[in-house]
């Protein structure tokens, strides 16, 4: 890989259309090969692009590889990494990222492993260093710690936590070369196959676009309030309920509820945090928070260290006075 | 023929420790505890996970052999004996002062698929989605590509069914079943479920059981070489500006009128 040149960008789209995800990484792609003074490229996977190369182009790649093909009709990771893996091998990028997605989690470090490489997981800012090296940082130790890491292998590759860029500014007019790949999968790689997918239907707005989210955890004490009192604030607000992995695990609200480390980050305007200590691993999901509030009897609780404003009190006595406040105010 | 199943285990720091009593060795790039405090290592959670999807899938009624396997510079046994203790049959313990301080995955996965192919045959490998010291999520990716296998990561139930493994896996808004042939990797979540209490009687048959140590010579491993520089590790710096609003008397109704206040001042609401 004596060549190797250039960031590539593992995009996602649905239907035709481009993910958040893959605009978001577009961003920090941008930034990684405008210090390297080199292009800036994109995968997209998929048996029908659409539209969504296009869009690419007009989020800041230079050089888009359109890879269609039927077996990547469903997002099958081992169909994927086939054809990822001959792209990069063919391109020699010098750089590939991917999003902290389903896809990204599983594909990113089985195709570092393909290409005998080294993986960035999970980061938060990933920049070239002077030495022209992808250097790293992550939260380690449930988030208690971060670490910087330099990768020493080409390509150098990371897996980038969502919510951590702004897609940039769509510019329609911007100019980027297309590139069809018709990589002919063997339909024989897909060896773990997806039967079904069940989609555990969420009232209103995705927890990942909400501006306003309204949390609760272990100290709600049951499943009641979340469809209560802070589903009743959340409307208010116009937001939507979350979780803390506690509430979660106990059994109170399904998994799609979760934010956090190993559940969903956000990044809203506004977050009220209802009896949740403020565990790293919660706080891993909110580095995209803008403003926190935090309703905890327990005066020393972590969550107050990470908070713009703070009531300490029981949190059936401060959630309905809110309520009722807000209501009088609007 | 039993189903020969790896549950992959790792010892880490207990995560329940305050971030207080940490020590960083910023040269070394290390986390230690506070050696004053006492505090054991346990198994990481979704370790113990691992190991109760394989309990879980003998009592489904299939005859199963469950061997831990992990790999380090050194144990606690009594810590490590609580996967035996929750009912695995056997135990095989990498262990090496070469891998004093390892925290890549390349390197990990490298001697963990040395360690399998020398158990070998296996039909199925369960492990923890992560690690909850260096938060990879990569070994148990690593560990199927190595042995050339497929791979189904983050499932909150595993099934043998008809010869596959089948797994609902966790996806953001609800899940899918996945299936796969064997020989494979899974790697579970917390949402399968608690992980099992030992038992009197399983405590008793694991205190008998002598845990099979390797060293890195035993698996011809010499390569060690890693494939990201660590360039250094740190606590982040917490500002805390936050404003607590105290109500009049301590009231938290009148706290919670105030608070509503100052978010209209501030137009979050």
């Amino acid at each position: 890989m004596a060549d190797a040149k250039g960031v590539l960008v593992i995009g996602e789209a649905a239907g035709g259309q481009l993910d958040a995800s893959a605009k978001e990484l577009l961003a920090h792609g941008r930034k990684l090969a405008d210090s390297l003074g080199e292009p800036l490229s994109i995968a997209i996977l998929g048996d029908n692009l659409g539209g969504a190369p296009k869009e690419a182009i007009a989020f800041g790649a230079d050089r888009v590889y359109a890879v269609s093909d039927p077996v990547l009709k469903e997002p099958q990771p081992e169909a994927y990494l086939a054809a990822l893996t001959a792209l990069a091998k063919e391109q020699s990028p010098k750089v590939i990222v991917a999003a902290k997605t389903p896809l990204g989690v599983n594909v990113g470090p089985r195709l570092a492993f393909r290409l005998e490489t080294g993986l960035a997981q999970d980061c938060l800012e990933v920049k070239i260093d002077g030495n022209k090296k992808l250097v790293a940082n992550r939260p380690v130790f449930g988030g208690n710690c971060m670490v910087s890491v330099a990768c020493d292998s080409l390509p150098m590759m990371a897996v980038i936590r969502l919510k951590t860029a702004e897609p940039l500014p769509r510019n329609d007019s911007r100019s980027g070369e297309i590139v069809p790949v018709n990589p002919r999968l063997d339909p024989s790689v897909v060896k773990a196959k997806v039967i079904k997918r069940v989609e555990e239907k969420q009232e209103g707005k995705r927890l990942e676009d909400a501006e306003v989210i309204v949390s609760g955890g272990r100290g709600l004490g049951g499943p009641e309030p979340f469809q209560k009192e802070l589903k009743e604030l959340a409307d208010l607000l116009g937001g939507v309920v979350s979780s803390s992995r506690a509430a979660v695990d106990i059994g109170w609200v399904p998994y799609s509820y979760q934010v956090g480390l190993t559940g969903k980050s956000v990044a809203p305007n506004l977050y009220i945090a209802v009896g949740i200590s403020g565990a790293s691993q919660h706080m891993a999901g909110l580095s995209g928070a803008k403003n926190i509030v935090a309703i905890n009897k327990d005066a020393n609780a972590n969550i107050f260290k990470e908070s713009r404003f703070g009531v300490v009190g029981e949190w059936q006595k401060v959630v309905p006075a809110l309520i009722q406040a807000i209501r009088e105010l609007k | 023929m039993p189903l020969n199943i790896v549950a992959m285990v790792k010892q880490v720091l207990d995560p329940e420790v305050p971030v207080s009593a940490y020590r960083i060795d910023r040269q070394k790039k290390r986390v230690e505890i506070d050696p004053t405090k006492k505090i054991a290592p346990v198994i990481n959670g979704f370790d113990e996970t691992a190991v109760e999807a394989a309990l879980r899938i003998r009592e489904a009624g299939h005859d199963v052999k469950i061997t831990v396997l992990s790999a380090g510079a050194s144990f606690v046994t009594d810590v490590m004996k609580k996967a035996l203790s929750m009912g695995s049959d056997e135990m095989v313990l990498v262990q090496d002062p070469a891998l004093e301080g390892v925290s890549d995955s390349t390197v990990t996965a490298r001697v963990l698929a040395g360690a399998i192919k020398k158990l070998s045959p296996f039909d199925l490998i369960i492990a923890g989605r992560q690690a909850s010291d260096w938060d990879n999520a990569q070994v148990p990716l690593g560990l199927a590509e190595l042995l050339g296998v497929p791979c189904i990561p983050v499932t909150r139930k595993v099934e043998i069914q008809n010869g596959d493994v089948v797994c609902e896996r966790v996806i953001p808004n609800g899940y899918e079943v996945v299936s796969a042939p064997l020989p494979a990797v899974v790697t579970v979540s917390n949402e399968l479920g608690q992980p099992r209490y030992p038992t009197m009687r399983n405590i008793m048959a694991a205190a008998r059981k002598k845990p099979q140590t390797w060293t890195l010579a035993d698996l011809g491993i010499t390569d060690l070489a890693t494939k990201l520089t660590m360039l250094d590790l740190f606590i982040p710096e917490k500002q805390s500006k936050c404003e607590i609003i105290q109500g009049d008397d301590n009231n938290p109704v009148d706290a919670a009128r105030k608070l509503a206040l100052r978010l209209r001042e501030t137009k979050l609401v």
